[in-house]
């Protein structure tokens, strides 16, 4: 045995749990974006300046650093950009299942949403969806409500509408 | 820095103050007061040559939150930026040092918060030493409450007064620099920054002397705060402008305190004793300060060219 006490090795982790309460104040615009999901409804705000629209509405267009007033209503309707095929589960996903981005008509930004009841392998860049929500009795003013998109029975979209997003 | 490559100052600023915005996000309170900041000197934000914020994201609860102010700014095309998680006051510093490379001559500087939507005092606590100093989570205002007794305890304040906070809730602030010519192009009364600086101190604070500011002192000397007619002091609590005015050596002068909005306030007393002093020929002192104890301080020295 060793005359001399080991030394103690270096402290590798410290625990020092921090916890802080803060109340979310999502802003006049986006206010008026939840408002909306709650009776059902998708809106957007469009740029005074480069007329693009912005889904869901921030206050302001973050190109060109003005205010966005004008309140436009969108049809639930849109076309995938971009998607991708998850093969290994999430809390409350079952594999593969479908995350997309989606250029909803009428706006200028794509959203992240899940693409379900279709195969995985029939998705594709310019397919048409639709958003699918939650019972009415269920709306909340939260994106929740769109419980994901589906495909709809029309023509996929010309690349052309959609390649400045892919 | 009190001497300059360039020339810099003040030409333009506007501020927005509230115990608590309840409905508006940072980006909804910024645009406007961008705006009208900008308006006053006639310029958009495609002039503007150099960008930079001061803000905090532990106030807002979320990481890289400073991010999403930019959409009140427009970073398109994209725009030559930086942010500090200080007081705007420390951002204006940046900006000074940006604009004496030469290669922009003007700068937007601004700076926002919101901490009425959690708890501050306990909030600041996280700028603490993580290990050793901010599990213990002693508040913001118990700290003071230190730094007050150091200063009856060294018997050289008199009557130091009780830690009662001072700041403001919510707020934001904008200020417009330019250079030499380009101020005197855009404002018949520009003033000008004659000296700049700041310092911090140790973050353990039993190694401070919190019984006085030597970082004040140090940023006082580096910016030449010297025949000052008038002082605008960003102290958080009263017991603080007794140790700002000491450092500073400021006996006779007038001298206007604020808190202001955390993260806001000394960018605020920059912009507030610009506005007081443009036109008349007066030199004015305004500080900043950050941090637990006054951690880190800025003072900035500026003359209004007489109109």
């Amino acid at each position: 045995m060793s005359e001399t006490a080991e030394a103690p090795g270096p402290v590798t982790i410290v625990e020092t749990p921090i916890h802080l309460d803060y109340k979310f104040t999502p802003g006049v615009a986006q206010s008026r974006f939840l408002r909306a999901l709650e009776r059902g409804e998708i809106t957007g705000q469009r740029c005074p300046k480069c007329q693009k629209v912005y889904v869901p509405p921030r206050g302001a267009c973050s190109m060109c650093g003005v205010a966005t007033d004008e309140e436009v209503k969108l049809s639930g309707k849109g076309t995938i950009t971009t998607f991708c095929v998850t093969q290994i589960p999430s809390p409350g996903l079952v594999p593969p299942y479908v995350t997309a981005w989606i250029r909803l008509d009428g706006s200028d930004i794509t959203s992240m949403f899940l693409i379900q009841e279709c195969d995985p392998a029939e998705v594709r860049l310019g397919m048409r969806v639709e958003a699918v929500w939650v019972e009415e009795s269920e709306l909340v003013p939260d994106l929740g409500n769109i419980k994901y998109f589906r495909p709809i029975d029309e023509p996929d979209a010309e690349y052309e509408t959609y390649k400045d997003y892919v | 820095m009190k001497s300059f490559l360039r020339d810099v100052a003040i030409v333009a600023s506007a501020t927005f103050e509230t115990p608590s915005e309840p409905s508006r996000n940072e980006v909804e309170m910024l645009l406007p007061v961008i705006h009208d900041a900008l308006g006053q000197v006639g310029l958009s934000q495609g002039e503007i040559g150099f960008t930079v914020s001061g803000s905090s994201d532990y106030l807002q609860g979320y990481t890289f939150a400073f991010v999403g102010a930019l959409d009140a700014v427009g970073a398109w095309p994209p725009i030559r930026e930086s942010h500090l998680e200080m007081d705007g006051a420390f951002a204006l510093a940046e900006a000074v040092a940006y604009l004496q490379e030469g290669h922009v001559d003007t700068a937007l500087v601004y700076a926002f918060a919101r901490p009425s939507r959690g708890d501050l005092d306990r909030t600041l606590s996280v700028q603490l030493d993580p290990y050793t100093v901010a599990p213990l989570w002693p508040d913001a205002r118990g700290l003071a409450g230190l730094q007050a007794q150091a200063m009856r305890d060294s018997g050289r304040y008199g009557d130091v007064p009780d830690v009662t906070p001072t700041y403001v809730g919510d707020g934001v602030t904008a200020v417009i620099l330019a250079t030499g010519d380009r101020a005197r192009e855009l404002t018949k009364t520009p003033v000008w920054i004659r000296g700049i600086d700041h310092r911090i101190e140790a973050q353990m604070l039993g190694l401070r002397d919190l019984g006085s500011s030597a970082s004040t002192k140090l940023a006082g000397e580096g910016a030449g705060a010297t025949n000052i007619d008038e002082a605008y002091l960003h102290v958080l609590y009263p017991h603080q402008e007794l140790l700002v005015k000491d450092a500073l050596g400021l006996d006779r002068q007038p001298v206007n305190t604020a808190a202001g909005p955390m993260m806001v306030g000394g960018l605020e007393r920059l912009a507030t004793a610009a506005k007081s002093i443009a036109g008349t020929g007066k030199r004015a002192v305004a500080t900043a300060t950050s941090g637990a104890c006054m951690q880190q301080n800025l003072v900035a020295v500026l003359e209004g060219a007489a109109a």
